[in-house]
C-alpha cells in the first residue's frame, strides 16, 4: 500500500499546508503595519480570548487570575467582559512584549493557558487524553508530519 | 489487551495495546460487549480523513459493562450495563448547555487542527482521528470513557444489547437529523442511504410525525430492511430518476426535507459521479457531494436539506444557486446524541425503535479486518459488522 500511504501523506500534508494558507491568507486581511518588525509585534502581541460560560465574577474579574494564566504573571496582562446573550463571560489575555528568547513566554503559551483555564472553570479539571492504548507506530512521513501536528495541537488554533 | 488497529489506507490488523487506565476524575473504564463498524469509519480507512496514526485503536459505536469508575463519578458504579454516545462532551459549556452536544468546547484536545479546516474546533469523539482528539478507539477489551456521567446511560433491562449498540451512534445520528432538520406532522421526508444512520433517519422522522418518508439506495437488501423493519418506502436510484421520482411522488412539490445519509465517498449512476471521484484521488477535492447535489435539486421550495453523512473538507460544484433561488435552508451536525439517548433508549425499550436487523454479522475481534473487508465491500449482505470483544455479550 505504498501509493496510499504516500497519497496519506500528500492529504495531511495538503490538510495541514491548507489550514496554514488560510491563517495566512486571514492574517494578510488584518491591517498593514509600517514594517515587518511592527507586524510581528502586532501579531504576537494580539488578544487571545476564549468564552467562559459562568458569571464574570467565577471568571476573576477583580480576584486573582485562574490558573494557568496565573503562572505567566506579569508577562501577560488580561481582561473580562460579560459575553452577549446570556453566553458567559469573555476572557481574554495578550503578551504585554513579544517574547525577545527562549525563556520567555510565547502567544502559544498563551492561547494553551486560556485553554486549559476555561477547562478548569468550567469543568475543574483539563481533559487528558495520553498515554492512550496504541499499536505499533511506524515511521512513515504520514505519521511524523501528524505527529509534529499533534505536539501543537492545544498551542496553534484561530483563537 | 487486544484491539482492532489502524495501520494504514485500507490496512487494519488486530494487536496487543496497552489497557487503558483512569486519567481525569470522571472517566470510567468500560469493559466493551458489543463493538460495531459505522460507515464513517471507512472514510478512516479509506485515508480520506488523513489524521490517523498508524497504530490507532477504531472504533466509536459501543456498549458494555462498567469495570473502573473515577473519584468524580456519580451517576455509574462498577457493573452497570451501559451505552455510551460516540462524541465526547463535557456537559459543561455553553453548546452542552445547549443540547449541542457534538460542538462541545472542552472534549477535543487537539483543538489546533479542526480549527485550522473549518475555523472551530468541535467535540471529541472515540477511535475517529488525531482531529477528533486521538482518543483510543472501541474495537478492543476496555475503553476509556472521559466524561461518563455525561457520556454513559443506563441500559433499562427489557433492551437486549445488540438492540442498545445502535443508541450510541446510528440511532442518534438519524434522530438528529431528523429533529434537527425539524420535520414536522405532515411532512414528506427523503433519506438518502439506507445504511444504519439512514433507516434511524427515516425512523426518527416517522416518529416525528412525518407521513410519507421515502429512502434511497441501490443496495436490495438494505431497501428491503427498510420495507420490513423501518416500515418506510423505498427508491433504488440505479432503476429510476431519484429527483423525477420524488416530485411525481409529491404532486410535482418535491420533499419538505431530505436528508443525506451518505457521505464523503457517494456513489452514484450519473456521470458526475467519474468526475468528482477523478477529483477526491487527486486530492482536488476532499469529499465527493454526490447525494447532496440530488437532496437540492429533489427539495421543494422552501426546505430543508440535512447533510449528516460525514464530510471532513472541500466539495466542487456545490449547487449554491438551487440553495439561494429555492430559498433553502441547508443544516448538517454530527450527533448531539447526549440530547436524544435518553429518548431512543425509551424508543426502544417499548419496541418503536428496533436496531438489531442492523447487525448482519456478528464476530470475534480477531477477526477484525474480515469484518471491515466485509463491510467495505457489502459483502454477503453486510449492513453492519459487530464484533464481540471479551465474548460476553448478551445478543438478541
Amino acid at each position: 500500500m505504498k501509493g496510499g500511504k504516500l497519497a496519506a501523506g500528500a492529504t495531511v500534508a495538503a490538510v495541514v499546508g491548507g489550514g496554514m494558507l488560510v491563517r495566512q491568507l486571514r492574517a494578510a486581511r488584518r491591517p498593514a503595519m509600517a514594517d515587518g518588525d511592527a507586524k510581528d509585534r502586532g501579531r504576537d502581541t494580539r488578544w487571545l480570548a476564549v468564552t467562559v460560560y459562568r458569571e464574570p465574577d467565577r471568571v476573576a474579574a477583580d480576584g486573582p487570575l485562574p490558573e494557568p494564566l496565573a503562572s505567566l504573571g506579569d508577562q501577560i496582562e488580561t481582561r473580562t467582559r460579560p459575553a452577549p446573550g446570556g453566553k458567559g463571560t469573555e476572557l481574554a489575555a495578550r503578551l504585554r512584549a513579544p517574547a525577545a528568547s527562549r525563556g520567555e513566554s510565547s502567544r502559544q503559551e498563551v492561547r494553551a493557558a486560556l485553554r486549559r483555564a476555561k477547562q478548569l472553570i468550567e469543568v475543574g479539571e483539563v481533559l487528558a487524553v495520553d498515554p492512550t492504548p496504541h499499536g505499533e507506530r511506524t515511521a512513515t512521513p504520514a505519521g511524523l508530519a501528524l505527529e509534529a501536528v499533534i505536539r501543537r495541537a492545544d498551542r496553534d488554533g484561530v483563537l | 489487551m487486544r484491539a482492532i488497529t489502524w495501520r494504514g489506507v485500507n490496512e487494519t490488523a488486530v494487536e496487543t495495546v496497552d489497557d487503558p487506565r483512569i486519567l481525569n476524575s470522571h472517566d470510567i473504564i468500560l469493559e466493551v460487549g458489543l463493538t460495531v463498524t459505522c460507515g464513517s469509519d471507512l472514510h478512516l480507512l479509506g485515508g480520506y480523513i488523513p489524521a490517523m496514526r498508524a497504530g490507532d485503536v477504531l472504533g466509536h459505536e459501543f456498549m458494555g459493562t462498567v469495570a473502573e469508575v473515577g473519584s468524580g463519578v456519580r451517576n455509574h458504579k462498577v457493573g452497570d450495563r451501559v451505552v455510551v454516545c460516540s462524541f465526547i462532551s463535557c456537559g459543561q459549556c455553553w453548546y452542552c448547555r445547549n443540547e449541542l452536544w457534538s460542538l462541545c468546547d472542552n472534549g477535543n484536545p487537539n483543538p489546533f487542527i479542526t480549527e485550522g479546516l473549518w475555523g472551530s474546533s468541535i467535540g471529541g469523539c472515540y477511535g475517529y482521528s488525531h482531529a477528533l482528539g486521538g482518543f483510543a478507539g472501541s474495537h478492543a477489551n476496555y475503553v476509556r470513557v472521559p466524561y461518563a456521567d455525561q457520556g454513559a446511560f443506563t441500559i433499562p433491562d427489557e433492551v437486549p444489547d445488540l438492540r442498545a449498540l445502535f443508541a450510541s451512534d446510528a440511532a442518534p445520528t438519524g434522530w438528529t437529523g431528523a429533529h434537527q432538520a425539524e420535520v414536522q406532522p405532515g411532512d414528506v421526508v427523503a433519506v438518502w442511504g439506507a445504511g444504519g444512520v439512514g433507516q434511524m433517519a427515516a425512523r426518527a422522522s416517522m416518529l416525528l410525525g412525518a407521513e410519507r418518508v421515502v429512502v434511497i439506495d441501490r443496495l436490495q437488501n438494505r431497501l428491503a430492511q427498510v420495507s420490513q423493519h423501518i416500515g418506510a418506502e423505498t427508491l433504488d436510484y440505479t432503476q429510476t430518476s431519484v429527483v423525477a421520482e420524488l416530485k411525481e411522488m409529491t404532486g410535482g412539490r418535491g420533499p419538505d426535507v431530505c436528508i443525506e445519509a451518505v457521505g464523503m465517498e457517494a456513489h452514484s449512476n450519473d456521470p458526475s459521479f467519474l468526475y468528482d471521484q477523478v477529483k477526491q484521488q487527486l486530492r482536488l477535492q476532499t469529499d465527493r457531494p454526490t447525494a447532496v447535489r440530488e437532496a437540492i435539486y429533489a427539495c421543494r421550495k422552501g426546505g430543508t436539506v440535512f447533510t449528516l453523512g460525514v464530510f471532513a473538507g472541500l466539495v466542487d460544484k456545490f449547487p449554491l444557486g438551487a440553495v439561494m433561488n429555492k430559498s433553502l435552508t441547508l443544516r448538517g451536525a454530527q450527533q448531539h446524541g447526549h440530547r436524544y439517548i435518553p429518548r431512543i433508549l425509551e424508543g426502544m425499550r417499548t419496541g418503536e425503535i428496533r436496531t438489531e436487523h442492523l447487525a448482519t454479522h456478528t464476530l470475534p475481534l480477531e477477526e477484525g479486518p474480515k469484518g471491515y473487508d466485509m463491510f467495505k465491500n457489502k459483502e454477503d449482505g453486510c449492513v453492519r459488522a459487530v464484533f464481540q470483544p471479551n465474548g460476553n455479550g448478551r445478543p438478541g
